[in-house]
């Protein structure tokens, strides 16, 4: 049978095929949905995902690559009959050049690390996803994954330089380099965001940016939400150009505080996080602009992180959001939906008259610079029928998303869980140039088959439960 | 020459020719160099801009849209397109630029072309009517289509309409020069610039000399540029509109060769040493890019042996005549597989 292929390249304790050790890996963070791969292989090199890879091919077997899990579309959802690679192992950082301002990791490296090996140098990778200390720079690839930072900074694509990868063909490909520019088609542009369906990202270029010297962070407390939206419209309108800009409503904002104690000011509908950033000749110059236009946008209360450590605990609320919501429900799903940003108001109102319709509570943090919203679906997944009108009102949020011009997923991905959705925001043509381009890179169709793409089988769902990794003591939500 | 100014009609020239490419104002007259069997399409009636609404930061125009139009209307509601597209007052179009893939000095500080480039409408080599992307400042969702086509020249679809996020304008700039002696001390000045606290907007090196350009409020920069005079007692400042030059690409004729070879300071004594050697010139924007320059077009091939020896690779963008792709060249099967994703008639491109 197939496994004893496998078997040739993993040692045993490398091939992973009991239930015990397979529940581990049939869910990403989107719990919903499981399924149970027939093997987990964790390769320890390149080369060993390579051979993986290029077996997967002539066995036509289907593979899904797996950082940490932590997808919140079921990007890294097992495919029934394939295999997971878990990546994890894979976790060198190859190369750090000061004088180039780029790091050569592997995928399996986590995020937070390239800033830590970056920082005696004054440097830091920018693109800081919430997950930051757990999820892979291989899964960020794959997601375009963002964070606080992308209106400014954008998202992981504008930081990615070069990929060596390993095509669905078994082709080995270098797409870009070490310079921060290229000639040719964007074939490293391509591969950023394609959700693993092109094949295994093996070693991933980075760009590392100067540590800004001085942060200026406010957190202003509104009555409504609609005055902290105004907020962000006249700090936009002001030219003025923050790191962030990040709010969250009155749920969100509790949720936080009872997890994490940032000190949130009180009686707040929504909170609003501002942060310029710079040489501190330049923020000290621009700072008069932000505190009076957010004097004059009528905050309740708003303060000034003072040091480190309070800039910190402010981001620390923020960044807990997601965790901090299964506090206040037992089950929920966060959709990640653009909109327009002048239209953020509007949306929210929807939203929340959606919400009151379908008898939903619904939490909300978003990067309102964006417009890229987070509602936080809560349910009971005990209660029968709970995950579908969860499920059903997230696909009417999508659907106001794409109307107003937006788009289905700021950051978060297509994955299993949107892809019902890609008409509405695609044509037929335009689905089929996608899939025309996904067989360039994988004919076969093994290469993490029925994400993105509208059909396939539907997984299965649970209705109820922990991330498998939070079981088995692996991850944690704080 | 075919002059459209519908959409459809390129659609009707695209299925009704062998071969067909799309041509902006011809500013790089080597990218739109074919053979006679080749029908130019000029997209020059498909122009204008489609959508602005400042409080976005996007706006979408038609492919050919001149730059010039583009960046007037963008600096009189205070915003830019902070990677300094070139040739604005040269005639280029928003379409040639993003088919190119060329950025100017201010890509140092944001990034280049293809990290402000949202969406995308255009033509496949079948004549279908395609969008990538969304016309909104954050998107992941489909395969980014968009950045896939920056610098595709014109080979994998006909780009006729684009949406770019853009930036508030800083309110004012300061230009510094500080002298160098050879590629290996700017490679250090600018290892030592980009990494500090300073935040440069650009940091170009001009064969003798960085240019580095500040941008912010006035008072942050008089405040900085004591600081920057401090680091580098060589450094004095100059007038801004040294930058209006290095856009236009004024350092060579408009028929001379101008070849674009990414790089990276580490190979930058060595591309230096070859260009020397062969007394051509060159100009290096933010230590990523250098353009290299002849008023002979048949330095080409001497040019493209040199590349190949320090394994850079090059394109040529205005001399006429010579070879398009220099040095190392890289080939994968997927990308023939890609080109037939886009263009199953082989009809796109020279
Ligand atoms: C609490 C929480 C907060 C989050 N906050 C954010 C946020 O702020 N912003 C944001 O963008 N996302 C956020 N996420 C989502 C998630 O962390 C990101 O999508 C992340 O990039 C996934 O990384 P991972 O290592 O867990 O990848 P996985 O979940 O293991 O995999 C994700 C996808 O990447 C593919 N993949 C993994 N490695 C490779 C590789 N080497 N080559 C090719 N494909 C590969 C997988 O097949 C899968 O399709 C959050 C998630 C959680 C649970
Ligand atoms: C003297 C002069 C007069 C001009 N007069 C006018 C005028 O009257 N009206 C006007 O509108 N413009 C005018 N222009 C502008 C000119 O037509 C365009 O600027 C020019 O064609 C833009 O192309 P470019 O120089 O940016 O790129 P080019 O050098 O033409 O092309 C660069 C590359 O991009 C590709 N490409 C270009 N456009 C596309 C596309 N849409 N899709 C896919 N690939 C593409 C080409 O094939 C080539 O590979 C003038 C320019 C000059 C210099």
């Amino acid at each position: 049978m197939s496994l004893s292929r496998f078997a040739q390249i993993f040692p045993p304790e490398r091939l992973l095929t009991s239930a015990a050790h397979l529940s581990a890996y049939e869910s990403d963070a989107l719990t919903a949905f499981h399924s149970r791969p027939v093997a987990v292989v964790v390769p320890e090199s390149g080369d060993e995902v390579i051979a993986a890879v290029r077996l997967c091919r002539e066995l036509g077997m289907p593979f899904v690559a797996r950082g940490s899990g932590t997808s919140l579309s079921g990007g890294s959802l097992p495919v029934a009959g394939g295999i997971v690679i878990a990546l994890n192992r894979l976790n060198r950082i190859l190369k750090l050049d000061a004088t180039e301002r780029i790091a050569v990791v592997e995928p399996g490296v986590v995020n937070t690390q390239v800033t830590l090996a970056a920082q005696p140098f004054g440097l830091h990778y920018a693109p800081d996803p919430s997950s930051q200390t757990i999820c892979t720079i291989g899964g960020n690839v794959a997601f375009n994954s963002g964070g606080a930072h992308c209106l400014k900074y954008g998202m992981t694509s504008n930081h990615v330089l070069g990929i060596k990868a390993v095509l669905a063909t078994g082709e080995v490909v270098e797409f870009g380099g070490e310079s921060r520019e290229s000639i040719g088609p964007d074939y490293t542009g391509l591969f950023v965001g394609s959700e693993g369906l092109f094949g295994i990202a093996l070693e991933i270029t980075l760009q590392l940016l100067p540590r800004a010297e001085c942060f200026h962070t406010v957190l202003a407390g509104y009555r409504t939400l609609e005055e902290a939206g105004d907020a962000v419209s006249a700090v936009v309108a002001s030219g003025l150009l923050p790191g962030a800009l990040e709010i969250m409503d009155a749920l969100a904002i509790q949720a936080a505080e009872a997890a994490v104690q940032s000190g949130y000011p009180r009686g707040c509908e929504a909170v609003l996080i501002v942060e310029l950033e710079g040489p501190r000749e330049k923020v000290a110059a621009e700072r008069p602009a932000l505190d009076a236009l957010l004097a004059a946008s009528k905050p309740i209360e708003s303060r000034v992180a003072a040091n480190a450590a309070e800039r910190a605990k402010i981001w620390k609320g923020r960044k807990s959001a997601f965790s901090a919501v299964g506090r206040l429900s037992p089950d929920f799903i966060v959709q990640d939906g653009v909109v327009p940003r002048q239209r953020l108001g509007e949306a929210l109102r929807r939203i929340s008259e959606m919400s009151r319709e379908a008898g939903i509570r619904v939490a909300n943090v978003f990067h309102a610079g964006d417009g890229n919203l987070h509602p936080l679906i809560l349910y009971d997944g005990r209660e029968s029928g709970a995950l579908e009108r969860a499920e059903e009102l997230a696909g009417r949020i999508l659907k106001m998303c794409v109307a107003m011009g937006g788009s289905l997923t700021g950051e978060h991905g297509i994955g299993v869980e949107k892809r019902a959705y890609l008409p509405d925001m695609f044509s037929a043509d335009e689905i089929a140039l996608m899939h025309r381009i996904r067989a360039a890179f994988d004919p076969l169709g093994i290469a993490n088959p029925g994400k993105m793409f509208p059909g396939g089988d539907a997984p299965a769902l649970v209705q109820h439960g922990l991330h498998p990794l939070e079981k088995s003591g692996v991850i944690s939500r704080e | 020459m075919k002059t459209p100014s519908t959409v459809a009609e390129v659609a009707d020239i695209i299925r009704s020719s062998k071969k067909v490419l799309a041509v902006g104002a011809q500013t790089k007259p080597r990218l739109s160099q074919v053979p006679d069997e080749v029908t130019l399409i000029s997209m020059r009636n498909l122009s204008g801009i489609v959508e602005y609404d400042p409080g976005e930061f996007t706006f979408t125009a038609f492919a050919g849209t001149p730059l010039r139009e583009i960046v007037a209307t963008l600096a009189a509601q205070g915003q830019y397109l902070p990677f300094d597209p070139p040739l604005v007052e040269s005639g280029a179009t928003i379409g040639g630029t993003v088919a190119a893939g060329l950025s100017g000095p201010g890509r140092f500080r944001y990034g280049g072309l293809r990290d402000f480039i949202l969406a995308v409408r255009f033509l496949d080599g079948n004549g279908t009517q395609l969008r990538g992307g969304a016309k909104v400042v954050k998107n992941a969702a489909g395969f980014d289509i968009p950045k896939f086509l920056v610098g595709s020249l014109g080979s994998f679809g006909v780009l006729t309409e684009v949406t770019f996020k853009v930036f508030p304008r800083p309110p004012a700039m300061m230009t510094f020069a500080i002298p160098c002696a050879n590629a290996a001390e700017a490679a250090a000045h600018i290892a030592k610039a980009a990494s500090g606290r300073w935040a440069f907007d650009a940091l170009d090196y001009d064969g003798s000399r960085i240019l580095a350009r500040l941008r912010g409020p006035q008072a942050a920069l008089d405040l900085l540029a004591a600081d920057v005079l401090d680091c580098w007692p060589a450094a004095e400042g100059v007038d801004n509109v040294v930058w209006d030059g290095i856009r236009e690409w004024q350092f060579v004729g408009a028929d001379g060769l101008l070849v674009k070879i990414p790089v990276t300071l580490r190979k930058f004594p060595a591309l230096e040493a070859i260009l020397q050697a062969r007394n051509m010139g060159f100009h290096v924007v933010g230590g990523s890019v250098a353009y290299a320059y002849h008023p002979n077009v048949s330095y080409s091939d001497i040019l493209n042996e040199a590349l190949v020896g320090i394994s850079l690779s090059g394109l040529n963008l205005r001399g006429f005549g010579g070879r398009l792709y220099f040095g190392e060249s890289h080939h994968s099967a997927v990308a023939k597989s890609l080109k037939l994703a886009f263009d199953p008639c082989h009809r796109l491109g020279a």
